[in-house]
């Protein structure tokens, strides 16, 4: 049978002609259904994508293949053919035992890797026993004063074979020090341990808000766990630069990009400034990104982000390792999509979500429970978290195949928009000053807090539409039958004791001679201080006795009233 | 009538103790400025006695709390406390943030006027404190 063919080639001509004479046609009969389609993040969506939209894309330059320069199509070459991505939901509560108890249960039912929630006072360098923060011990994440409890945590889990996602900024420091410390008083050599500290201290002063030190100090601090990480946990990556906070605290997703990048140059620029090769601390680099609702833009936005991050380290921090150029990053599904009304469509927005995510090439992926809006996740919401990735795995075919949008024309064309955008926004983020800069000024915080009043305008106005909450409104706003997690209210006693037994069995002269090495250290910001906070954390001195002495040396940074 | 239409409502929006979720707290300082209403956003880290003192030295008419770290009862009880101590029980007190139900009820039990959920439209936050604070000005005049 001959194939039909037809003498016209597909040109702009050829399209144009299309768009007025049949595209119009549909339009007279059914107008579209708005004026103007945009992503989530504001960037325009035409009607349909043609290869006029791709022209100036050079397949070989721009996309490439995956696992080779520039990465667009993956970090690595056989993706979740060979490897899956890793399972790893972020989990902590009360104290360690309550915390290593929902780790076991995770593991149980399929999880690969861990990820730690700590609490509010361990995350700001406080102890439990704080007169003031003490009432917030164990409440969004569990508690942590010393590596006492850091050995609970982490008690009957195989560390040489888990890798494990420390999700602390300011005080990350000493978690760094713990997790090793934990180590190796249980046998396991530095050079075995896998994970992240998630250690993006300048995300907190523009998103997420738990910072302690001024930035450039706080930074400093960054740069020395990245050094020593380098060198006594080679298979670890002690920074792990996030754009998930930067997110959901109303930025698009080409701020979270340009953003994102920017701190992770800094934290490599301020080390070059030190004396320290990028290549040295590039290849254990990591990322995090948010994964919200518009499907599409996440893909590009995944891919735009490893390309645009493969060309900065080569072309401008002069990285010659193949692995500095690489983006490997962990993925969560968006916390601030889900929503408190009709809380069962959450289960919805979350897989597809995290479907987005392994299209666009994570590495490990949390996926939000459905109960999130209220608490703390129950053990029969976060099962269900975990089994939508078992099923994007095992049932969708998703994870069959490398990239399977590479050559999308949207998708193409998208990710190109979003690497441009986001690399002038890192240009100007330059000509401030650089990121520390772009923090001190206000600038950061004033251009998330105008994306998301925007964001909440389109809701008010119903411009954009989430389902239960601004359209699709139940009369009922039962939890439909969801039992909320509720937390054991005698956390806070229990622990204090335990702090307690800590300090009144420690070395007292070896926890003071420590701290003060560690205050002389801190006075020279270009001296690493993480083998005096290692000896500090294994003379079982607190978080908060640590903190302090940066404090005493360093000061505090007097958080933003911008909005 | 009293002068209340021509003068500013004074709000301030606080977060109390180390939450450091605050884009619902400047989402709805900014609906409130642009509504009229003169706004001191307090920032985060803030103790019960830190926002008291600016409730005080601002002599507000509106004070909104958020929270978002499952702290709103200890925070919210301490504050209405130090309120009615230091005799501003006419204050208007609004919580915001992630609050159960229950916990909801509970605070209004202890002093809080009004507490406002996950999805609330910022007009109806501006709307219900107009009404009351409008009436309260009238009231005395």
């Amino acid at each position: 049978m001959e194939r039909v063919t037809t003498d016209e080639t597909l040109d702009a001509e050829r399209i144009e002609k299309w768009r007025t004479e049949r595209l119009s046609k549909d339009y007279e009969r059914i107008p579209p259904r708005r004026e103007q389609f945009t992503t989530l993040s504001g960037i325009p969506v035409d009607d349909v994508y043609t290869p006029e939209d791709v022209k100036d894309v050079d397949p070989a330059r721009d996309i490439g293949l995956p696992g080779e320069y520039p990465f667009t199509r993956g970090p690595h070459a056989s993706m979740y053919r060979g490897r899956p991505w890793t399972i790893r939901q972020v989990a902590g509560f009360g104290q360690a035992e309550d915390t290593n108890g929902r780790y076991k249960f995770l593991l149980a039912h399929g999880e690969t890797g861990l990820s730690t929630d700590f609490d509010l006072p361990t995350l700001l360098g406080h102890d439990s026993d704080h007169p003031e923060f003490g009432r917030e011990v164990g409440k969004i994440g569990v508690a942590v004063d010393t590596v006492v409890d850091a050995h609970v945590l982490f008690d009957g889990i195989p560390l040489e074979e888990v890798s494990t996602s420390l999700t602390i900024n300011a005080s990350a420091a000493v978690a760094l020090a713990m997790y090793l410390i934990v180590g190796d008083e249980r046998g396991i050599p530095g050079s075995k341990l896998t994970g992240t500290t998630q250690n993006d201290i300048l995300k907190e002063y523009t998103a997420q808000n738990e910072f302690i030190f001024p930035p450039l100090q706080a930074s400093q601090l960054v740069v020395d766990t990245m050094e020593y990480g380098a060198e006594v946990m080679p298979r670890f990556n002690p920074l792990n630069a996030c754009g998930y906070h930067i997110r959901d605290a109303g930025a698009t997703a080409v701020e979270e990009v340009g953003l994102t990048l920017a701190a992770a140059l800094c934290y490599l620029e301020l080390a070059k400034e030190r004396g320290i090769e990028p290549d040295k601390l590039a290849p254990r680099v990591s990322f995090f990104w948010n994964v919200h609702n518009n499907f599409l833009e996440e893909i590009a936005k995944l891919r735009a982000a490893r390309r645009l991050w493969a060309r900065l380290t080569r072309e401008r921090l002069g990285c010659t390792d193949p692995r500095s150029w690489l983006m490997r990053a962990h993925c969560q599904t968006s916390g601030v999509s889900l929503t408190a009304q009709q809380p069962l469509n959450n289960v919805a927005r979350t897989a597809i979500q995290a479907l987005a995510a392994v299209l666009g090439g994570t590495q490990s992926l949390h996926t939000n429970s459905l109960d999130e809006a209220f608490a703390i996740p129950s053990e029969e919401a976060i099962k269900v978290a975990v089994r939508t990735q078992q099923i994007i795995l095992h049932e969708t075919g998703a994870a069959d195949v490398v990239d399977p949008f590479g050559g999308s024309y949207y998708v193409e064309s998208l990710t190109c928009k979003i690497e441009e955008e986001a690399r002038d926004l890192i240009h100007r983020i330059d000509e401030m000053g650089g990121m520390i800069a772009a923090i001190e000024n206000g600038y950061a915080n004033q251009l998330i807090a105008d994306s998301a009043w925007e964001q909440q305008l389109a809701l008010e106005s119903n411009d954009r539409i989430t389902v239960g909450v601004n359209d699709f409104v139940d009369d009922d706003t039962s939890l439909a039958g969801i039992e909320l997690f509720k937390l054991d209210p005698g956390v806070g006693e229990r622990q204090r004791k335990r702090l307690a037994e800590v300090k009144s069995s420690r070395e007292e002269r070896r926890v003071a001679d420590a701290l003060r090495a560690l205050e002389v250290a801190a006075h020279d910001l270009h001296r690493n201080r993480m083998p005096f906070i290692e000896e500090a954390v294994r003379a079982r001195a607190t978080v908060g006795e640590i903190c302090n002495v940066l404090r005493s040396v360093w000061g505090e940074y007097q958080p933003s009233t911008v909005f | 009538m009293s002068n209340a239409g021509t003068q500013a409502i004074k709000v301030v929006v606080a977060k109390p103790g180390l939450d450091g979720h605050d884009r619902g707290a400047k989402v709805v300082a900014r609906a409130l400025r642009d509504a009229g209403m003169e706004v001191v956003y307090t920032g985060i880290y803030q103790t019960p006695e830190s926002i008291l003192r600016a409730v005080l030295q601002e002599d507000a008419a509106v004070l909104g709390l958020s929270s978002l770290s499952g702290a709103h009862m200890e925070y919210a009880t301490e504050l209405c406390q130090l309120l009615r101590d230091n005799g501003r029980e006419d204050l208007l007190f609004l919580v915001g943030g992630t609050i159960p139900e229950d916990d909801a009820a509970t605070l209004k039990e202890a002093g809080v006027d009004e507490v406002f959920g996950p999805g609330t439209r910022t007009e109806e936050i501006v709307e219900y404190i107009r009404t009351r604070v409008g009436a309260a000005t009238q009231t005395a005049s």
